[in-house]
């Protein structure tokens, strides 16, 4: 019983008798549900936390693994932070990278939305189609279009230009927004805007006033994707963006930070340290809209 | 964006009656409120994969318009090693690391599914590979591979004493190629298990309680019920899966940028590496059509393969 050996053998007891139950046993329940959790956590959590402790640790400890103990810190220090902070131009990074997923996130929220609402509620001949070719578009990977965008954006004028980020992120924001938003509508009432028809208002009070407000959810979870998803692009972050000083975060860190060959391991997992705490504290913020958006858009 | 300001600007100048019939008359509102979304989607996505297809033909280069010259990059990535060496560590990348990230997501999705104090705080905190910027973790696992300072040949060496020499995990060929699948599952068991999650919790609990009565065993529930109604959402899911991780970029070039000797090279990266690095983007163009048809077959077969005997079992059944 208290070894995994012995689970199989339980198994086919309880399927002989039913009424035996063994599978619920306290021992079992150890070896079979919490250890294997406990592994799955350790394993998803390390590289978050050798980056954490990493981007602490001196220089002296950080490549002397006989003297100090890896895994722990004997005298913090912030140089790292301070390093990125000062010497780098990472502010000016995160200010970029925040300015880009702010709008990208707002031009595809007001997009979709529209969109959503012309499809789900405004219902017209074709309007099916015209949902499935904005779901179609969500299945054209970045890396098949970046090559040929390069060429549009420079014929726009674009190229090393944030606003070229902020246009080109809807491709796969848009057919994303767009599918977890018709899912909301249809979750409200259609009678509610039968009455304000029949009150005299027009369709777009109707959208303002009343679909909207009733949206809320979701659109506050399409928008922290939209957010995470921005903040966490780079593909074309690093095709269309030259000059050091309009990279975005994740762009930077790999391209200005790693220089030599002796890598600044210490600044390099702080600059990561710092560019991933913004993403998770909103996450953590909306833990239950990301799960909900993302299960909501894989059921749809 | 021209079209959506104009009603706006409209309501101040002329009178709010003719506009305000304009907006409630219904194939004018339809196209204002798919113009912004279609706009954006047929200027940036349509039309860039059509230009792809055309850069394909041609040899353009940066800074030079290209003329058409027929298959002449198909024909020459035909013979280039390197390209097929993209192509094979590209279907293979896509195939380990996706049966890795549906094994263990599934599995984790199956643990979650049970009941245990501090669900909702453990099923935040599997999602966090998942949202943090992938170059990041990357750059994580680029400094748990390090040749000198690897804190997994640490591990092996100084404290449990399995090996002597350190694991050189990104310098030789194969090891590079199986240290980035793991970086790539790592990343993708959070999306595959709390997809899958949301599909068993849909499950009903009375099919279990029926088979139990039955006596059917552990495994036999899981093999009739789990398996045959997580199928649909699988097929969705799977087929997400393979097109992100087929096409993947960022993982391989955080961390080895396709060394060493090109041994991983995948075909986004090799498209990155000739088109704009190179700046030769005709052939970089024609890498990534070349994706093209990988995708659509990766596609229907996941799609179609797992739909069908979902529906084949949907039949059986009636």
């Amino acid at each position: 019983m208290t070894d995994v050996a012995a689970s199989p053998g339980n198994t086919n007891v309880a399927s002989a008798t039913p009424d035996t139950m063994a599978w619920d046993s306290r021992a079992r329940r150890v070896m079979m549900i919490y250890l294997p959790l406990a592994c799955f956590v350790l394993i998803l959590l390390f590289p978050f936390y050798w980056m954490a402790i990493t981007s602490f640790k001196p220089n002296a400890e950080l490549l002397n693994y006989k003297e100090h103990n890896p895994f722990w810190i004997s005298s913090p220090t912030l140089a790292h932070i301070k390093h990125l902070l000062f010497n780098t131009a990472y502010p000016t990074w995160l200010k970029t990278t925040m300015f880009v997923a702010i709008g990208s996130t707002f031009l595809s929220l007001f997009a979709s939305t529209l969109a959503a609402y012309a499809i789900e509620r405004l219902r017209f001949r074709g309007s099916p189609y015209v949902g499935l070719g904005i779901y179609l578009a969500y299945l054209v990977p970045p890396s098949i279009l970046f090559i040929p965008l390069a060429t549009v954006i420079v014929q726009f004028g674009l190229f090393d230009s944030p606003m070229a980020l902020i246009l080109v992120y809807p491709t796969f924001l848009v057919p994303f927004c767009t599918w977890l938003l018709i899912g909301y509508f249809k979750s409200i009432p259609y009678e509610l805007e039968e009455c304000a028809l029949v009150d005299g208002a027009t369709r777009l009070q109707i959208l303002r006033r009343i679909t909207l407000p009733l949206a809320v959810p979701g659109l506050i979870s399409a928008g922290i994707f939209s957010f995470t998803l921005s903040w966490n692009e780079f593909i074309y972050a690093l095709a269309f963006i030259q000059s050091g000083a309009n990279k975005t975060v994740p762009v930077a860190i790999l391209t200005e930070l790693v220089t030599g060959d002796v890598y600044q391991w210490g600044a390099l997992m702080a600059g990561s340290l710092l560019g991933s705490l913004p993403v998770a504290l909103f996450y953590s913020l909306f833990v239950d809209y990301y799960v909900s958006s993302l299960t909501g858009a894989v059921k749809e | 964006m021209s079209v959506t300001t104009l009603p706006s600007r409209g309501v101040a100048v002329r009178q709010p009656g003719w506009i305000a019939r304009l907006l409630d008359y219904k194939p004018f509102l339809i196209v204002m409120c798919l113009a912004p979304a279609i706009g954006l989607l047929t200027v940036f996505l349509t039309y860039p994969l059509g230009l792809g297809v055309w850069l394909a033909f041609t040899d353009t280069t940066i800074g030079r318009r290209g003329i058409y010259i027929g298959l002449e990059n198909f024909q020459y990535l035909w013979t280039d090693p390197l390209w097929w060496g993209a192509v094979f560590y590209s279907v293979f990348y896509t195939a380990i690391a996706t049966f890795g990230k549906f094994a263990l997501g599934f599995w984790l999705a199956l643990l979650l599914n049970n009941h245990f104090p501090l669900k909702s705080l453990l099923r935040a905190i599997v999602l966090l590979p998942w949202i943090v910027p992938t170059v990041l973790s990357a750059l994580a696992f680029w400094w748990i591979y390090d040749p000198q300072f690897s804190i997994i040949s640490y591990l092996l060496v100084d404290v449990l004493g399995v090996r002597s020499t350190n694991i050189d995990f990104l310098g030789t060929p194969w090891s590079a190629r199986f240290s980035l699948i793991v970086a790539n599952i790592w990343r993708g068991i959070p999306f595959v298990a709390i997809s899958l999650l949301a599909g068993l919790q849909t499950i009903s609990p009375s099919l279990y309680e029926a088979a139990m009565l039955d006596g059917a065993s552990a495994w036999q529930r899981f093999r009739y019920i789990t398996f045959p109604m997580m199928m649909p959402i699988l097929a969705i899911v799977m087929t997400f899966s393979i097109i992100f991780t087929f096409t993947d970029f960022q993982l391989v070039y955080a961390i080895t940028r396709g060394g060493p000797v090109n041994s991983t090279h995948l075909l986004a990266t090799l498209a990155f590496q000739r088109g704009i690095a190179g700046g030769e983007l005709g052939e970089g163009a024609a890498i990534a059509v070349s994706m093209i048809p990988f995708l659509v077959f990766a596609t229907l077969f996941s799609y179609f393969g797992l739909a069908r005997r979902k529906w084949q079992q949907g039949e059986a059944n009636d």
